[in-house]
């Protein structure tokens, strides 16, 4: 129960953010990728805000050794650079260029109660749906790549690279 | 400026919400990756926590506009049918590279998981390409 808290919490934070920082309005996103425009720089004071505190409180909580209310970290074990990566963050970067959302600002948009913004959610869906499907039928296909892995019980090092 | 000011304090709180969700649940606040647990062909056993964390967005735009504080969201750039293809791509591209701006631009860059170097390089720069071609170049 008090992780659904947490998860509510840190959701409820998360969303704010995005709302204050400005990421929640396509314009201010579009205007930051537009480098040959007139370039707005908001989303880089976002990010490093983000990443600043992210980073330190990261290693505060890993150096702990496991989660306060859990008994490990599960975050991502893969280490490959692979083809689904690559093509996958590709693919993301054209639909992030196109419409100014990516999937955090456009759940909060849906508090406009905008169309457009109900499409872009249902396309979007529709396509992580398509994957998840095309993973599980054709398992042999490199370019799908294997469903996320996250370390499991008793893993000692959530961080990549990082000796703490 | 102020609005700079404004991007900072927004920024710090997405970074606050993630250390929360890490220090005390150990997990990544990745939002593609929250999602996609939710859908087919098999919900993940977390499905609480992920819906959770969807409702705490959802309510965020409503807390502010109780305030009367601008919830900061703005009017769509695309019309309905280009909706389509931006969200398709978003969907497939963000599930095949396991994470999007959150989970990897955040998240992973805060672990210095070379992984999400690369795909936040990436598809950083795709955006801006996608936006110079759809700006400039058509």
């Amino acid at each position: 129960m008090r992780h659904h808290l947490v998860g509510f919490l840190a959701g409820t934070l998360f969303g704010l953010g995005l709302c204050l920082s400005g990421l929640a309005d396509p314009a201010v996103v579009l205007g930051f990728l537009d480098l040959a425009g007139a370039w707005n720089p908001t989303l880089l004071f976002v990010m490093t805000a983000a990443l600043t505190v992210t980073l330190i409180g990261y290693r505060i909580a890993f150096a702990r050794g496991h989660p306060l209310w859990s008994s490990h970290f599960r975050v991502p074990t893969a280490t490959a650079i692979d083809t689904p990566l690559v093509s996958g963050a590709v693919i993301f970067g054209i639909g992030w260029g196109l419409a100014g959302y990516c999937p955090g600002p456009a759940v909060v948009s849906l508090a406009s109660a905008r169309g457009e913004v109900v499409i872009f959610i249902a396309a979007m869906l529709v396509g992580m749906i398509a994957v998840r499907l095309l993973r599980v039928r054709f398992p042999a296909l490199p370019m799908m790549g294997p469903p996320q892995r996250v370390s499991g019980k008793g893993a000692k090092n959530p961080t990549a690279g990082v000796r703490s | 400026m102020q609005s700079f000011a404004f991007a900072a304090i927004g920024g710090g709180l997405i970074g606050v919400a993630a250390v929360l969700l890490m220090s005390l649940s150990g997990r990544i606040a990745g939002i593609s990756g929250l999602i996609a647990g939710l859908l087919p062909p098999q919900p993940a056993h977390d499905w609480r926590l992920r819906l959770s964390f969807i409702a705490g967005l959802l309510l965020a735009p409503m807390v502010l506009n109780a305030l009367a504080v601008p919830n900061g969201i703005g009017a769509p750039m695309l019309s309905y049918a280009a909706m389509i293809p931006a969200g398709l791509l978003v969907g497939i591209g963000s599930v095949l590279a396991n994470g999007c701006t959150s989970g990897h631009g955040i998240c992973g860059l805060a672990r210095l998981s070379p992984r999400s170097l690369l795909a936040t390089a990436t598809f950083m720069l795709t955006a801006m390409a996608t936006v110079l071609v759809m700006r400039h170049v058509i």
